[in-house]
């Protein structure tokens, strides 16, 4: 056996670090593509569309659940004999909650499989990531899941909320319930950042006070000091951003310190149905969400949606607003196509202004405009059977405004 | 008031989870001398061993108290294959010993990926674990600490007083520390130097599948757990003094200390800025760790 003294361990130490700090970023960055766009190849009986969600990873919890809605969606247009006569056919990539990984899958779905359409994403970090592949490409990206807003692709359309469907009508119910300070705890990355600078421009504005804000990296399970300070702080609500299973251990945790639904609520925009059964109810029930739908929502095309969704994957999948979202997409990109008659993308783009289908959480339209859909807000509270019913919607469908034009109070974001 | 209180224990806690996964790490890279960059895939392994226990025996109470013993013989096991198969073929190569424990890592995490599937899981704890334990009552709140922290205090305190105890007072522990002082006289006077290779590296690795099974009281477990864990481990081994357990006990606890304590001032990303910082100028004034073992070997 070799000895050696310290120095050279701590070394060693360094230099397995550093491989280890590499081997974790995965850094892979492609060749820069062409200016130009690469047509879809529709020539065969079939059309490929991609799917490209993180399979594996600390967002898998989240972003499987997604794959396999946009696949029920696939299938049911498949047997109702395709689009423009044609079988789609997925092709389903793992990003690997990775963003130069879903960069680098999204160029491999462009530009070798040729697809029509990509669905997918979920963290902005990876939307981000993918934004400049779908634009130097000219491809289309379906992105089904709530984001921060400030933000609008002439290649992607946003089929989740923007922050006045989702986060602004979050603060208004608070503001409603008497709520006159928040604390704000999320993930670190773009997301959660940019919708708690929304945040604190929306109570500055209200007269609400923030009194502290923290992050977590993505994925970090150690919440004991942030909830501390939560405790510390005695804020009548926090609003939660943290992502993927961060939530798990930061529930776990804001239960144990004694801390309640009633006398302290978390409000979690990134909290559904599916992370609801796996954080577990006896962490979660009573807190309250936000979002544009939940299984729960009543009226047919929902019954229906839910009902197709557990003969597939089980009774005991609850299906959630990410997914909705997802199998949404997928209809409204059939809708722009049949009306475009062409899966040509500058086509779709043209004909998707009105586009409208009655989906699961109600009539959702297409502002060609922005390319985000017009959705309702529901505010929902978790229930001990794991299951979010709603205590407030917005009545009707919300204008789409990612960069909050309607509200003076946000004059100086960006 | 409240809070220090509060804050204190988070730091505790901290340091009782650095410890339960440094331990293992202190006897194979600090007693062998081995890099095993494998050792955060024990950890992983004893969590998955936590998390089919509960599968099987659906009792969250039961399993996990029959995990601990498990994980611990199968992270050993596991541990005593990679020493027999690859890590003595290697004992002068460090920087080989590296490389191929990485790869093995490597191996352990797909491994895991295709058996358990590349989402994260999670187990079930017992009731008894999920509440919290009111310290103190005070006008301003309650001091109060999570039930599953205080087993995992417990379960640090218990392994280092086991593993002390076997070092200290069995025949086992003094071969041991013999063939880490002087490997060569310890082979003289008749000690077979393989099998105390095997056998410290049997106990160090089942001392990573506890500290797998006590992770899954705190958060999810998935194929990469180990490598978000591994550094910190060997920052407590370096910072502790190579071989010397007392070294990372006490690091363990400054380190969990120092965490929590710049987090609460500031925010967690600067702590982990500062607390790297600290162990950097703390190892370029003591680069050999905060103990050292003084021994006549020449080596």
């Amino acid at each position: 056996m070799l000895k050696f003294h310290g120095r050279r361990l701590a070394v060693c130490s360094a230099v397995l670090a550093a491989a280890l700090a590499l081997a974790a970023c995965g850094s892979k960055t492609g060749e820069t593509g062409s200016t130009g766009g690469v047509t879809a190849d529709t020539s065969g009986d079939t059309v490929k569309v991609g799917l490209l969600n993180s399979l594996s990873g600390t967002m898998a919890i989240s972003e499987v659940t997604v794959r396999d809605s946009i696949k029920l969606a696939i299938e049911e247009i498949n047997a109702a004999g395709g689009v423009l006569g044609k079988k789609l056919e997925p092709i389903s990539e793992d990003g690997a909650s990775d963003w130069p990984t879903f960069a680098e899958k999204a160029k491999k779905l462009i530009k070798e499989d040729r697809v029509a359409a990509v669905f997918g994403c979920w963290t902005s970090a990876s939307r981000k990531a993918v934004k400049p592949v779908f634009e130097e490409n000219k491809a289309l990206l379906f992105y089904p899941v709530q984001y921060e807003g400030l933000e609008q692709s002439p290649y992607i359309f946003y089929t989740g909320a923007t922050t006045n469907q989702q986060i602004v009508p979050g603060l208004d119910y608070l503001k409603a319930q008497g709520k006159k300070s928040v604390y704000l705890v999320g993930s670190d990355y773009v997301f959660p950042r940019t919708a708690n600078k929304i945040i604190k421009a929306y109570a500055a504005a209200n007269g609400m006070t923030v009194l502290g804000e923290d992050y977590a990296p993505l994925g970090s399970t150690e919440f004991g000091t942030i909830v501390n300070k939560v405790k510390a702080a005695k804020a009548d609500a926090v609003f939660n951003t943290l992502n993927g299973d961060s939530n798990v251990a930061f529930f776990k945790e804001y239960k144990s310190a004694g801390l309640t639904a009633a006398a302290m609520p978390v409000v979690s925009v990134s909290i559904a149905e599916e992370e609801v059964k796996s954080i577990g109810t006896q962490y979660l029930a009573g807190q309250l969400t936000a979002w544009n739908y939940y299984q729960t929502t009543s009226g047919a095309a929902n019954d229906k949606f839910v009902k197709a969704y557990k003969a597939k994957y089980g009774a005991d999948k609850p299906t959630s607003d990410p997914m909705e979202a997802a199998y949404v997409s997928v209809y409204l990109w059939k809708a722009m196509v049949e009306k475009a008659q062409s899966f040509d993308v500058e086509k779709v783009k043209a004909a998707s202004d009105g586009i409208t289908f009655e989906a699961p959480e109600g009539t959702v339209t297409v502002d060609g405009a922005t390319q985000h859909i017009a959705k309702t807000a529901r505010i929902g509270k978790i229930g001990d059977d794991g299951l979010i019913t709603e205590v407030w919607n917005s009545g009707s469908p919300v204008k789409p405004d990612p960069y909050l034009k309607g509200y003076p109070w946000a004059a100086g974001l960006s | 008031m409240t809070v220090i209180l509060g804050q204190l224990f988070t730091g505790v806690s901290i340091g009782a989870v650095l410890l339960l996964i440094a331990l293992g790490l202190s006897l194979t890279f600090g007693q062998m001398n081995v890099i095993n960059m494998a050792h955060g895939e024990f950890i992983m392994a004893g969590a998955y061993t936590a998390y089919v226990l509960q599968q099987v025996l659906t009792d969250a109470g039961m399993s996990l108290l029959v995990a601990l013993p498990v994980a611990f013989v199968v992270a050993g096991l596991l541990g005593v294959l990679l020493e027999v198969l690859l890590i003595r073929r290697l004992y002068l190569r460090p920087l080989d010993t590296l490389l191929v424990t990485w790869g093995v890592s490597l191996i352990l995490q797909q491994l895991a990926r295709d058996v358990f599937g590349a989402p994260n899981v999670q187990t079930r704890a017992p009731d008894l674990l999920t509440g919290s334990t009111t310290l103190l009552r005070t006008a301003d709140g309650d001091v109060s600490i999570a039930n599953s922290r205080l087993f995992i205090l417990a379960l640090a305190v218990l392994a280092v007083l086991a593993l002390t105890a076997v070092l200290k007072w069995t025949p086992l522990g003094r071969r041991i520390r013999a063939v880490v002082q002087n490997r060569d006289l310890a082979a003289v006077s008749g000690i077979a130097n393989g099998r105390v290779d095997r056998l410290t590296f049997f106990i160090g690795s089942g001392l990573a599948g506890v500290a797998g099974v006590a992770l899954t009281l705190l958060g999810p477990i998935g194929p990469t757990m180990g490598t978000n864990i591994i550094i910190d481990a060997f920052l407590v081994v370096v910072v502790g003094g190579i071989g010397q357990i007392k070294g990372s006990v006490i690091v363990a606890f400054v380190l969990g200390m120092l965490q929590s304590t710049v987090e609460y001032l500031t925010t967690l990303s600067v702590a982990k800025v500062i607390v790297f910082v600290a162990i950097v100028a703390f190892l370029q004034w003591r680069p050999q760790g905060m103990f050292t073992l003084r021994t006549r070997s020449l080596a």
